[in-house]
Order: structure tokens, then C-alpha cells, then sequence
């Protein structure tokens, strides 16, 4: 690929670093390493389950004994091939693995299995939705699958390493993107977007806490319209989060030294959480040589096209189909169509809340209200103590004109502490709206009793009409139809 | 393609065997022998040759995604040089 | 009772069959032979007495219920590159210390599976690394043949040699051994003895310690041609532990062993009769081919041109696996751990002090020719020759139905001969490499003794899977050959 190929993109202009020299803009790329959800091991026929007794998932093969080989899991080979499809990326029916030989104790084989020259997908593409309302194109370079490694642990003791092999040997697919992504926020999307994906395809479980997931970030800086500079990669990124600000940190870090009249030492880096900041771990110079070369215990991956036929006829709704679905069947805004679609679980919530509702009202309150509360106590949407269930019922008392929208806030507010329904809320507290006009009449007729000289003007100035509504509803303990209220107040103020 | 003397430690330490000084010439021209008599390699046509990996022509054979092995961590451990709670123990691993 | 430790394994099973003697009878037998051998001969490096009674025992249970294997109660020696379940399995190198397998390989599982009672663990070359067995840890073997009128210490081959060596001695029935380069069958061919590295892919290496994997095979050595068709019909297989194995049924190989050859055209290819191979060897070759001859077979000219690259891209593939396939021993989960002052030192202590010379030059030959930079110039361009000589073979399958070769290009030469330079030391092998890269199958028959007195053989080599053919022409070489001699015991 030439640079010209590579170099595709120009960030906004609010995207852009001021700096004492001028702008720069970020150039980054993503490498991400999800687990591939299966049964057994890559290579062997240990259990992936996390959370075991140390050791206790490992097998002959991943513990590396003399003699050991590994047989493929057609599971893992499946849900490569699932995922290079959701990413609208082409399948490779000839693929091989190849062995990365390095030392280390998490490494039983002294190599890892990895694919090099002929990875299992090729060349795709995914659009990315950012929080600025824009939609970018990440080019996707290849997937491939490769073995994981054991875990280190180096707490346990001040002299020694425990060294535990549960890992080793799970599945992992490497996705690595083109550098299109030009800022943090970018980075962090685009991995949202991913994550959505794999999650929505049933091919990872996008568990980032577990370590499902997680990046490699590269990321390089540049005068724009000149040739991206170099770069620095940043080993290991767990969250969306840290992402976007190991992307920044490190753009600020490189801008710095460039206008310090330095040069950037292409190098391997790590991301310390806590700080927020980058620090150097190897460079290029010492950068291991792998000594790649085709695993001879394995012969090539070839791929039957049918099967791949057969994988993609099984593929879910993906989230750009669905939201696509959702703009047209339930008439959502782009930006709601996206949020309630963004995420499998997100989107069942949202499709059980619209059935045979206002699907714009359900989106609503989904979104808004429902998001917001739960964001406000650090929830999960399947922590949510309002089921879709429940939320529908809510929405179905605003339909029915039983409660408006200002009473329906509150018993939302209830609903979230108490996990009743809302109907059970309504009716303890007696908040059903007054449609009633003899009782909304009488309220008003009594305002305009005590308060004559409001009534000119609220002709002369429309502003005190606004008075007027407050007073009546306040007057009907906020159960009035506001509709009603708006009739009966022009009708008896004589305003038009 | 002679092979220097450090071509010979850098090799010795990417395969992490400690070669003292005192070998590292002699092993230099150990190497350089054997790679003399590879070099008669270069006298054989490959255009066009696709690299033979496997004298296997068979396809890839694929297992299923079932767990049929593990759950018995004191046979993985038995051979250890040391371990201890179910891990392995290594000399302490310095990032 | 005659001896029982000379007969072979086809005649011991007939004789355990008829219930002449129990396999506890013969299996005590050869654990005497072997008690009073082997400090002489070195072939064992383990001898699992108990464990060889224990299995006996339950084989004569086994026969007195009328329910036997094809091999049950035959005493085996077992090569120490093959995990035994309970037993130490150090690939003869000082790394791997005492490790002991909680698993058997799968070819001595099948081995056991009918029956077979197992003596011990065999010599060998340092993981499967040499022609004269010298590299062992345990020390090298000695073949138990000696030149006619001398008393000079002679190597068994290798990598085999204890393989060879025991079998030759009838200190086991026949033995398990690997070939990949040739650890079959030069040794078989310096000790008077058969041995067949079959198709790549015919035996499982699931179990067996991995030297270079896209060359490795397990296969017999025996005292027949019979004997050696008995065992890989037993320890052949499909096994899904294995990516490489072949899923293919294992013929039966006895039955091709009498099959006429009346017909078969019989390739001589001219490019190995190379400078400097002792008249004797040639003249033992033109004599087989006048057997075969004899025997119906038509005898074809054939070209084999690439046959003279074949050893160095050898001393390149071979390496550049192994150099991967050892980064395993790092004394970190099994085997014997050196400790440094931090890891890098331990792992390089450890390693240092755990392989032998040679293992060491081959992993940073190998190391070397994967490293950045020369892996174009070294690997891949031997990967492609590789497949130039395999395609010689195909060319040359066109024309024949087996090849006929000397197996090796001298007799068992003397320990040390050939220590001091390890070209000299490859080159045993120029014959038989080919075999291995091209992943088809070889045998090497006695067919005579030079001058010395010490024993020759001749390779058949077939169509990949077409072990009947070779074993039908070997069969015929047997007959011919009428090669009866046997080491006289010095021992």
C-alpha cells in the first residue's frame, strides 16, 4: 500500500493542535485485540472461562510439553471469518499460521501462533459515528488469528514471577485498522463502534474489564498536507477512555518535542492509567526479531467458499443495518437511531419499549431519560431498575392522556427508586391528569377572581400567559391537561 | 555470507544460550564452515518455485469447539522446577 | 529352551502363540541380555524392569483369556525421543533433566494398545541431532559389531544408534526410532538391521519430541523386513492429535512383504553414485539391482538432479525448525533450571548448560537463518529447492515404481572419526535425506558385508503411502541377499 493510499483523510479544522509552530494534526491507527468467544482454546481443547484456579485451563499443548501439537478449533476459524464479514471485509479462502519466536515465561512455546504474511481477512471497511454528529470512514487492513499469552504476575513475591497459563493459548483476533482516525475522540469511537459489532455478531464478548478486548495504539503527529511523521505505539489500552486520552497525551507529548526541535524515536510505549500518561518501553532499534516463519505442525487454513456462504446467511442485524431499520420503520433521527442501535442490548431494550408505542417517544426517554439516570448512577443498562417493560408502561399512561409529561417525570424518578410500575404509582399517589373542564374551569375561574388586574394584562403582554398556565396547573397540583388548560385560558382571557 | 563475531552473539542471545567469550570466534567459523557448503544453493534455479512448507497436501484439520482437556493443574505443574498455590515460579520478570 | 532373545519378533509371537513360553519368560530373557549388555554397549539409557513384568504378567493374563493383540507380550525397546507415561523421556539431553510425561506418545500408546511389553528407553542422538549417536547425554553407544580382526570401538549411526544397536544385539525384538534425516536407516544400516521411515504423515508425532516437525517420522527398526512391516502396521495411524497426520487407513504391510515384485520397474538414479563412496558399496548396490533383476523387476535409469542440494537445504530447514521447536526448554515449567542473576541469565545458563554442542549449533544456525535479512537468502530459497527435489521425485515416479539406493556411504565408521567437523558428519546422510524432504517413504535392507566384515544396506524408496511397494521389493532384497550375519558377542 502506498502512502497515498494510506494517507486518506484530513482532520476538521477543530480537530487540529494549536501549537507554537502552527497546527498539527493526529494521525492514529488501531490495533485491537479481541478475545474470540468459544469453548476451548485456539489450539487445544482447554476452556477459555475466566476467573479459574490458576492453571486449571491449561492443557498439555498450551503448557508447551515436549511433543505437544496443536489441532485448529473450527469454532475460532468461524468466528474470524464472522467477523471479517461484519466488517464488510474480504474473507482469504488460503490462509497460514505462523510462529513469532520470543522468550518469555507467559509463553510456554517460545512462540507464539500467530498469522504473518497471510491473515484469514483482508481489506474492509466500518463507517464511525463520533460524538460531533459525524460519520468517518476506519479502513480495516486484515484480521488474524493468534495465540494469547499466560499472565505474569509480579506481586506475589519480591524475588519471583507466578506465571499462570489460563490464557494461554485462547483466541484472540487482531483487527488492525488503517491510520484514518484523527483524535482521541475518533480513536474512542471507533473502538465503541467495534466493540458494538464483534458484540452484535456474537464473536467476542467486548468484556474490556476482563480483557476481552483491548488496543494497541499508534499514533503520530503532523503538519497538515505533509507526510505523516512517525509514530509510537502504545502498548495495551483497556478502555474507551483511556483510549482517547493516551491519544492526546501522547499527540501533546510528540507535538512538544518536535517544537522542542526534537525528533520522534519510533517506540514501543505504555499507558499508565493513574497518570494519564505515556512512557517509553522499548524502541525500534530494540525491538525484538521474531523470526516469523510458517508453523510446520500446521498445514495452510483453506476455506471452503460455501462455508463462508453458510457463516454469512447466519450473520445478525448489524448495528448499521438496524439503525438504518430504525430511521425508516420507526422514523428515529439519525442521532437516536444511532444511540438505540449502537449496542445489541440497547437496541433490544429499545425495540421491546416501541412495540405498538410512539417509537420518537420511546427513543426519547430512552436516550434521555433513561440514559441519563443511569449514567448519573454509574449503571449498566442491564442494571437498569426500569425494564423496557416498565419504561413501555410509562409511555403507555402518557399515550392513554392518564398522566402528562411533567408527571410522568416524576414517577420516572419514583419508578427508578422504588423498580415499581408505573400504574402502581399513579394510582398510590393519585397523579392521573385532570381532563375534567368543570374542575380546571372552576380553578381558573377562581384565579381570575382573585387576580383582576392580572387579567388585562395578560392581554396587553403574551408573557403572562405563561403566569396564567402556571398558576392553573399549580392550582390542579400539576395534574391538569395541559392542552385543556391552554383551550379553556385563551377561551376565558380573551386572548387569541 | 560470512557471519562476524557479533553476528554470532547477537544470534547466541536472540536464542538465549550464553556463549562465553572465549566461543565465540571458534563458533563464528563453526557456522561459517557450515554456511560455505549451504552456499551452493545459490547455483539452484528457483524461478517460479512456489516454497515447500509441508510434504503434506492435505487440508487443514479442524477440531470442534468442545472443552475436553485441562482442569488438572498439578499435571501441568508436575514437572516443574518450581511452583507454588498452582503457579509456576520464575525468576522475577524485570519490564 | 534355545535362547529366546535371538529369535525375531514374527518367530517370538508365533512362539508366545503356541504357548512355547510366556511373555514373562522372554521379557526376563531379554531384561537378563540387557542387565548384562549394556554396560558394554550403552543402547539403554533406562531399563523399566518392574514395569516390563508388570506388562508381561498381564500379557500372559491377556493370552491365557484368549483375548490377544498382534503384539502382545513382545519385549520392545522404546527410542527416548518417544513420552512414556510414568517413564523419563529426556530426549537423551541434559534440559530435560528427569522430566517424566503424564501422557504417552500416541505410537507407543498404539504399540501397547496390542499388547507389546516395553524394556526401556533407548539412546539416541541429543534430540534426534547426529549420525553416531556421540551427542547423547548418557554418552554414545557402541555398535556391537567390530571390523573383522579389530577391536575398535564403532558407532551404532544415528540418531537411532540404541535403536539399532539393541536390536542388532537382541537386546529387544525391535525398537521404535525417528528419522529425519536418515536416524532410521543408517544406523539400521550399520548394525545389520531393518528399518523403514514410512510417509510423512503415516505415524502420529503427537508424543514424540519435536527436532524439526515437517521432517520428523517415526518408524521401526527390526530383524526382518517382516518384523519391521509388523511394527509400523501397529504404530501407523491417523490420529486427530496431529494436523500432519495422514487420513488414511494403515494397510497391512506383513501381507506386502511376500507380494511378487515380477514387473515393478525399479528406478536407479545415477546422481547418487557420488565421488569418493567406497567400491564395495557400489558393487553391493549393482548386486541388489541384479537381484531385482532376477527377481522380475525391470531396472530403470533415473535422474534425480537435484539429489546433490539436497543435504544442505537440510542443514537449513532442519535447523530453522528445531532452533523453534527448543525455545520450549527454557527450564522455566519442566526439565532443569540454571539460575541467573535475572531471567535472560537464567535462560541462557539454562540452555547453555542443558544442550550439548551440537543442539547448540544447530539452534543458531537455525536462529540465524530466520533471523531479519537472511531469511529470503536462507530459508525461503530452501524451501523452494526443497521443492525441487521433491518434484525430482515425481518426475522420476513416472518412470518407477520404487528407487533402489545404497542407504549410507561408508560402514559404521569409528567413534570420533568424524567428531572434529560436522560437514563430514552431515554427509552420512546424503542418501537418505532426499527421502525426508520430500516426505516419502525408505527402507534400508542388509545386503551384504564389506571388506571389515561390517554390514551394508540397501534403501528402497517408494511413492508417498506406498510402503506395500517398498516393502514387497525390500522383502525380495531380503531374500536374495539371504543376509544372515550377525555381531559377534564381545560384550
Amino acid at each position: 500500500m502506498t502512502e497515498a493510499n494510506l494517507d486518506v483523510r484530513s482532520a476538521r479544522k477543530d480537530q487540529l493542535v494549536p501549537g507554537a509552530t502552527g497546527d498539527w494534526e493526529i494521525i492514529v491507527g488501531l490495533e485491537v485485540h479481541a478475545q474470540v468467544a468459544s469453548n476451548a482454546k485456539l489450539f487445544s481443547g482447554a476452556s477459555t472461562a475466566f476467573g479459574a484456579e490458576p492453571n486449571a485451563n491449561v492443557s498439555l499443548v498450551d503448557a508447551a510439553m515436549p511433543g505437544m501439537l496443536p489441532v485448529i478449533n473450527r469454532r475460532c476459524v468461524e468466528q474470524a471469518v464472522r467477523t471479517g464479514l461484519g466488517l464488510n471485509a474480504k474473507i482469504n479462502t488460503w490462509s497460514r499460521f505462523d510462529r513469532k519466536n520470543y522468550f518469555y515465561p507467559d509463553l510456554p512455546q517460545g512462540y507464539q501462533i500467530s498469522q504473518y504474511k497471510d491473515p484469514i481477512v483482508g481489506e474492509g471497511e466500518i463507517p464511525v459515528e463520533t460524538d460531533d454528529g459525524e460519520t468517518i470512514t476506519v479502513r480495516i487492513e486484515r484480521i488474524h488469528l493468534e495465540q494469547d499469552a499466560g499472565k505474569s504476575i509480579h506481586d506475589l513475591s519480591p524475588t519471583e514471577t507466578f506465571v499462570d497459563l489460563n490464557r494461554a493459548g485462547v483466541a484472540l483476533m487482531e483487527i488492525v485498522s488503517r491510520p484514518d482516525i484523527r483524535s482521541g475522540k475518533e480513536a474512542s469511537a471507533y473502538l465503541t463502534k467495534l466493540r458494538a459489532i464483534v458484540r452484535a455478531l456474537g464473536t467476542c464478548d467486548g468484556n474490556m474489564d476482563e480483557g476481552s478486548m483491548r488496543a494497541d495504539v499508534n499514533v503520530s503527529v503532523r503538519k497538515p498536507g505533509t507526510p505523516f511523521g512517525t509514530r509510537c505505539e502504545i502498548k495495551n489500552v483497556n478502555s474507551m477512555r483511556f483510549v482517547a486520552q493516551a491519544v492526546d497525551y501522547e499527540a501533546r507529548r510528540q507535538i512538544a518535542v518536535l517544537e522542542d526541535g526534537g525528533v520522534i524515536k519510533q517506540e514501543t510505549r505504555l499507558f499508565n492509567a493513574t497518570t494519564g500518561e505515556t512512557r517509553a518501553l522499548r524502541s525500534k532499534e530494540d525491538a525484538p526479531d521474531y523470526r516469523y516463519f510458517p508453523d510446520p505442525d500446521l498445514l495452510p487454513l483453506e476455506l471452503d467458499p460455501k462455508w463462508i456462504e453458510e457463516i454469512r446467511a447466519t450473520l445478525p442485524e448489524l448495528p448499521d443495518a438496524k439503525r438504518t431499520r430504525f430511521m425508516g420503520a420507526y422514523g428515529l433521527s439519525a442521532y437516536d437511531a444511532g444511540v438505540s442501535a449502537g449496542d445489541l442490548e440497547t437496541a433490544v431494550f429499545f425495540e421491546t419499549v416501541a412495540q405498538g408505542r410512539d417509537a420518537k417517544l420511546a427513543a426519547n426517554w430512552l436516550t434521555q431519560e433513561l440514559f441519563g439516570a443511569l449514567n448519573k448512577r454509574e449503571l449498566a443498562l442491564a442494571d437498569s431498575p426500569v425494564s423496557a417493560a416498565q419504561l413501555g408502561g410509562l409511555i403507555d399512561l402518557i399515550a392513554s392522556g392518564d398522566i402528562n409529561g411533567k408527571i410522568a417525570k416524576d414517577v420516572f424518578a419514583r419508578m427508578l427508586d422504588s423498580g415499581e410500575d408505573a400504574a402502581v404509582i399513579v394510582e398510590r399517589e393519585g397523579l392521573r391528569q385532570v381532563t375534567d373542564t368543570g374542575a380546571i374551569e372552576k380553578a381558573i375561574d377562581d384565579l381570575i377572581a382573585a387576580n383582576p388586574d392580572k387579567v388585562a394584562e395578560a392581554k396587553e403582554k403574551p408573557k403572562m400567559f405563561g403566569w396564567w398556565v402556571g398558576q392553573t396547573m399549580k392550582a390542579t397540583g400539576g395534574k391538569a391537561n395541559p392542552a385543556v388548560v391552554n383551550d379553556l385560558l385563551k377561551q376565558k382571557l380573551g386572548v387569541a | 555470507m560470512a557471519i562476524d563475531e557479533n553476528t554470532v552473539r547477537r544470534v547466541a542471545h536472540l536464542a538465549r544460550l550464553a556463549l562465553p567469550e572465549a566461543r565465540v570466534a571458534p563458533m563464528a567459523a563453526e557456522l561459517n564452515g557450515i554456511l560455505a557448503w549451504i552456499e551452493q544453493l545459490n547455483e539452484v534455479d528457483i524461478e517460479g518455485v512456489a516454497p515447500m512448507t509441508s510434504a503434506v497436501a492435505t487440508p487443514l484439520p479442524m477440531r470442534e469447539d468442545v472443552v475436553t482437556e485441562g482442569g488438572d493443574a498439578r499435571k501441568v505443574l508436575a514437572n516443574a522446577p518450581k511452583s507454588e498455590d498452582g503457579f509456576f515460579v520464575v525468576p522475577k520478570v524485570v519490564e | 529352551m534355545s535362547d529366546l532373545t535371538k529369535l525375531s519378533l514374527t518367530d517370538a509371537l508365533d512362539g508366545l502363540a503356541s504357548k512355547q513360553f510366556s511373555s514373562r519368560e522372554i521379557t526376563d530373557a531379554f531384561l537378563a541380555a540387557i542387565d548384562r549388555a549394556n554396560p558394554h554397549l550403552n543402547a539403554y539409557v533406562a531399563v523399566t524392569h518392574e514395569k516390563a513384568r508388570a506388562m508381561a504378567d498381564a500379557s500372559d493374563a491377556r493370552r491365557a483369556q484368549g483375548r490377544a493383540g498382534r503384539l502382545d507380550g513382545a519385549p520392545l525397546g522404546i527410542k527416548d525421543l518417544f513420552c512414556t507415561e510414568g517413564v523419563r523421556s529426556a530426549a537423551c539431553s541434559a534440559i530435560l533433566g528427569e522430566f517424566t510425561p503424564t501422557y504417552e506418545s500416541t505410537v507407543t500408546a498404539n504399540l501397547w494398545a496390542e499388547g507389546a511389553v516395553m524394556l526401556g528407553k533407548l539412546n539416541m542422538d541429543e534430540f534426534a541431532m547426529g549420525s553416531s549417536n556421540e551427542t547423547s547425554c548418557f554418552g554414545n553407544v557402541i555398535n556391537p559389531w567390530r571390523s573383522a580382526g579389530g577391536n575398535a570401538q564403532l558407532t551404532p549411526g544415528g540418531s537411532s544408534g540404541g535403536s539399532a544397536a539393541a536390536t542388532s544385539a537382541d537386546l529387544c525384538l525391535a525398537a521404535t526410532a525417528t528419522d529425519t534425516g536418515g536416524s532410521i536407516r543408517q544406523p539400521a544400516a550399520f548394525t545389520g538391521t531393518v528399518g523403514i521411515k514410512p510417509t510423512y504423515g503415516r505415524c502420529s508425532r503427537w508424543g514424540i519430541v519435536a527436532f524439526a516437525s515437517s521432517l520428523d517420522q517415526a518408524g521401526p527398526i527390526g530383524k526382518t523386513v517382516t518384523d519391521a512391516a509388523l511394527m509400523l502396521s501397529v504404530m501407523a495411524g491417523h490420529d486427530p492429535k496431529d494436523s500432519t497426520s495422514l487420513p488414511v487407513q494403515t494397510p497391512d504391510f506383513v501381507a506386502a512383504v511376500g507380494r511378487s515384485v515380477k514387473g515393478l520397474k525399479i528406478g536407479v538414479p545415477k546422481e547418487y553414485r557420488v565421488d569418493g563412496m567406497p567400491a564395495e558399496i557400489d558393487a553391493l548396490w549393482e548386486k541388489g539391482i541384479a537381484q531385482l533383476k532376477d527377481a522380475g523387476c525391470e531396472i530403470v535409469p533415473i535422474s534425480l538432479p537435484h539429489t546433490k542440494y539436497a543435504l544442505p537445504t537440510y542443514y537449513i530447514i532442519a535447523p530453522a525448525e528445531a532452533s523453534s521447536n527448543l525455545a520450549r526448554y527454557d527450564g522455566m515449567r519442566y526439565g532443569a533450571r540454571k539460575v541467573g542473576k535475572d531471567l535472560t541469565e537464567t535462560y541462557e545458563a539454562t540452555r547453555a548448560s542443558g544442550f550439548g554442542k551440537e543442539v547448540q549449533r544447530r539452534i543458531l544456525i537455525g536462529t540465524y537463518v530466520l533471523s531479519a535479512g537472511y531469511y529470503d537468502a536462507y530459508y525461503l530459497r530452501a524451501q523452494k529447492v526443497r521443492a525441487r527435489i521433491a518434484e525430482d521425485f515425481t518426475k522420476a515416479f513416472t518412470q518407477c515404481d520404487a528407487i533402489l539406493t545404497p542407504t549410507a556411504p561408508s560402514s559404521a565408521f569409528a567413534l570420533g572419526e568424524k567428531a572434529g567437523d560436522p560437514v563430514q558428519m552431515y554427509l552420512n546422510d546424503i542418501f537418505t535425506v532426499t527421502t525426508n524432504l520430500a516426505g516419502l517413504p525408505g527402507i534400508s535392507v542388509p545386503a551384504g558385508l564389506d571388506a571389515n566384515g561390517l554390514p551394508l544396506g540397501l534403501q528402497v524408496i517408494g511413492r508417498a503411502l506406498d510402503e506395500e511397494t517398498v516393502f514387497a521389493v525390500a522383502g525380495a532384497l531380503e531374500k536374495a541377499a539371504g543376509f544372515s550375519a550377525k555381531a559377534q558377542a564381545w560384550w
